[in-house]
């Protein structure tokens, strides 16, 4: 039973050799210009050390928020796209239904605003 | 995977209301300015709904492969939070605007919050019911918190969300060790294979963590800390709506779970739920007269009537399911109506909460101290009113699973509860005091008031019809 693991293992393997090798090529052949901004930590664009009492904005829970709801509308879209000829009439009637819902409701989320940043 | 046409129209109750959220939803995103036709689009809805259930009161059957049970049961309980909803609507109006937050995405979380508990009533799987009841509790997280400006309405809110929470941790943990000991999340399944695993300590544990969880829901004690702090910072009707009809979803998936499912003949189970009844009543009742604020002594009279529910669920007979589907309509009028007062009392600012407020309202207001008196009364369980049936059938039903002692429990105790629920009644017509009604109580406000003390005399006049309905449900 094990064995069937064995091409995940190798997968891994690969990735893994990948990644190793292409950051010592770009170690070894590179350019190098260095500057001070480079040579800072990356931190998302921010300022990396400052303050961590600091309020955050809620549009940025907003844009999470309805991030996860469509991101997960899209998780059951798969499965049902795959098995869509199994599923038959019954399948695409519920399907519908399902984003049928989720559309009133990115209507509602547009037309209060809540995709306009500013 | 086939789509049962029949499925769809004996659970038309349920597809009515969710529909008319979303169309609610819809109106709301095209019309923001104005909360009069979300209202009335919402009262219509509510109440088409509770006319097919009406039409379903007949024998329950299985739909949707065995996940809902459709009609019957679950169609009386939609009944009851039906009610919850339309006179939470119409209490909510004239409060909403003198409180100068009537938004329509008000009504529309009290709908889904409706639908939610709809979920709950007519589940035959855990997974249903977990759906319903995450579906009512993120609407009532929001709804508590309504008031985003008010420190108390936010403080509520989070304290309730993270209470919550847990309780849905303990929910899905007790779910996942039934299902791994039975082999199924459905109450049917489990049901069957409930003689060979109910001696595993796993399922045992499973069991109790649900008993916790729904304990937490109807605000039971030990798990019932959330519930004075919570009932005070939400918006009145909101916590009228939250202490029946929520309360009403859980005690429906608490029957379901463990008088239809597990009936606990000779378990050890269902003297958990005994003794948590009985320190509910001591605790809720005791702690009530102690309260200045009228929103705390119901809260706190709220837990105690969780406790007499509770003891017809413990008894674990037909006699106490029947007697606590009947107490919970009764509940639902008295303690509705009384919040509703609240509500029309509460001036800006929190005014008019203090029970001192209440003196002399009689001479100032003679209808709303009479109706307020009417609620009163049936609260603490005096016999023309509907809250005694309640309670004498919970009672009797303890007294015939052989818990006599929880039954004398609960009539001392409302012996003691009777004491703060006449407190009030003793100062609004033996004591002087500048009883200031902020304003004339709206139209609607007093239709539901006024509809409220009516059928508690209803139920507590002829009490036969409802609980032959309620006996029929076996």
């Amino acid at each position: 039973m094990l064995r069937n693991y064995l091409p995940i293992i190798m997968m891994m393997a690969v990735a893994a050799l990948f990644g190793v090798v292409m950051g010592k090529i770009n170690e070894f052949i590179g350019p190098k210009r260095p500057s001070e901004e480079k040579q800072s930590t990356y931190e998302s664009g921010m300022e990396p050390i400052r303050t961590a009492r600091e309020r955050f904005s809620v549009k940025f829970y907003m844009v999470a928020m309805l991030f996860i709801v469509f991101d997960i509308e899209v998780v059951f879209l798969y499965p049902w796209a795959v098995s869509y000829k199994h599923l038959g009439v019954a399948g695409f009637a519920t399907m519908f239904v399902f984003i049928a819902i989720l559309l009133i409701g990115y209507f509602y989320v547009w037309k209060k605003g809540a995709l306009e940043w500013d | 995977m086939n789509l049962y046409y029949t499925d769809l129209i004996t659970n038309s109750p349920l597809l009515t209301l969710t529909a008319t959220g979303l169309l609610l939803i819809l109106i709301e995103s095209t019309k923001s300015t104005r909360t009069r036709l979300t209202f009335g689009v919402g009262i219509v809805g509510l109440a088409v709904t509770g006319v097919l259930a009406c039409f379903h009161l007949t024998p329950e059957q299985s739909t949707f492969n065995g996940m809902m049970n459709a009609g019957g049961y679950g169609s009386y309980f939609t009944i009851i939070f039906v009610l919850a909803a339309i006179l939470t609507f119409l209490l909510s109006r004239s409060y909403l605007e003198r409180m100068g937050n009537n938004k329509g995405e008000y009504y529309i979380l009290i709908v889904f919050a409706t639908v939610g508990m709809m979920l709950m009533a007519s589940a035959n799987d855990l997974i249903i019911v977990f759906l319903g009841i995450e579906l009512m509790s993120i609407c009532l997280y929001i709804l508590v918190g309504f008031f985003r400006v008010k420190d108390r309405s936010n403080e509520s809110s989070i304290k309730y969300f993270l209470l919550g929470a847990f309780a849905t941790g303990f929910l899905l943990y007790g779910i996942a060790l039934v299902y791994g000991t039975s082999g199924s999340t459905n109450l049917t399944v489990i049901a069957r294979s409930f003689p060979t695993v109910s001696s595993n300590t796993m399922f045992i544990i499973g069991v109790a963590l649900m008993v916790v969880a729904f304990s937490f829901k109807v605000a039971a004690v030990p798990f019932h800390m959330w519930a004075p702090d919570v009932y005070e910072g939400a918006p009145t009707p909101v916590t009228g709506f939250m202490a029946t009809g929520a309360k009403a979803a859980a005690f429906a998936v608490f029957v379901v779970v463990f008088d239809r499912t597990l009936g606990f003949s000779g378990g050890k189970l269902n003297l958990v739920i005994a003794m948590i009844a009985a320190a509910s009543m001591i605790l809720g009742n005791v702690l009530a007269i102690a309260q200045t604020n009228v929103k705390r002594m119901l809260a706190y009279s709220s837990i105690a009537h969780a406790g007499y529910m509770l003891s017809g669920v413990a008894a674990a007979n037909t006699e106490g399911q029947s007697g606590v589907l009947f107490y919970l309509i009764a509940y639902l009028f008295m303690n509705l109506g009384a919040f509703g007062i609240v509500g029309i009392m509460e001036g800006e600012d929190e005014k008019n909460l203090s029970i001192d407020d209440y003196a002399g309202l009689s001479t100032q207001r003679p209808v709303l101290a009479m109706l307020m008196a009417v609620f009163m009364f049936s609260l603490a369980g005096v016999p023309p009113f509907g809250g005694f049936f309640g309670k004498y059938y919970v009672f009797l039903a303890a007294v015939k699973a052989n818990m006599t002692w929880l039954a004398v429990v609960g009539v001392l105790t409302s012996l003691v509860s009777a004491y703060y629920y006449l407190r009030l009644v003793v100062l609004m017509y033996f004591r002087d005091g500048k009883a200031d009604v902020p304003m004339k109580p709206s139209f609607a406000a007093m239709v539901a008031v006024c509809v409220s003390a009516l059928l508690i005399l209803q139920l507590g006049l002829y009490p036969s019809a409802v609980v032959q309905l309620v006996q029929s449900f076996h």
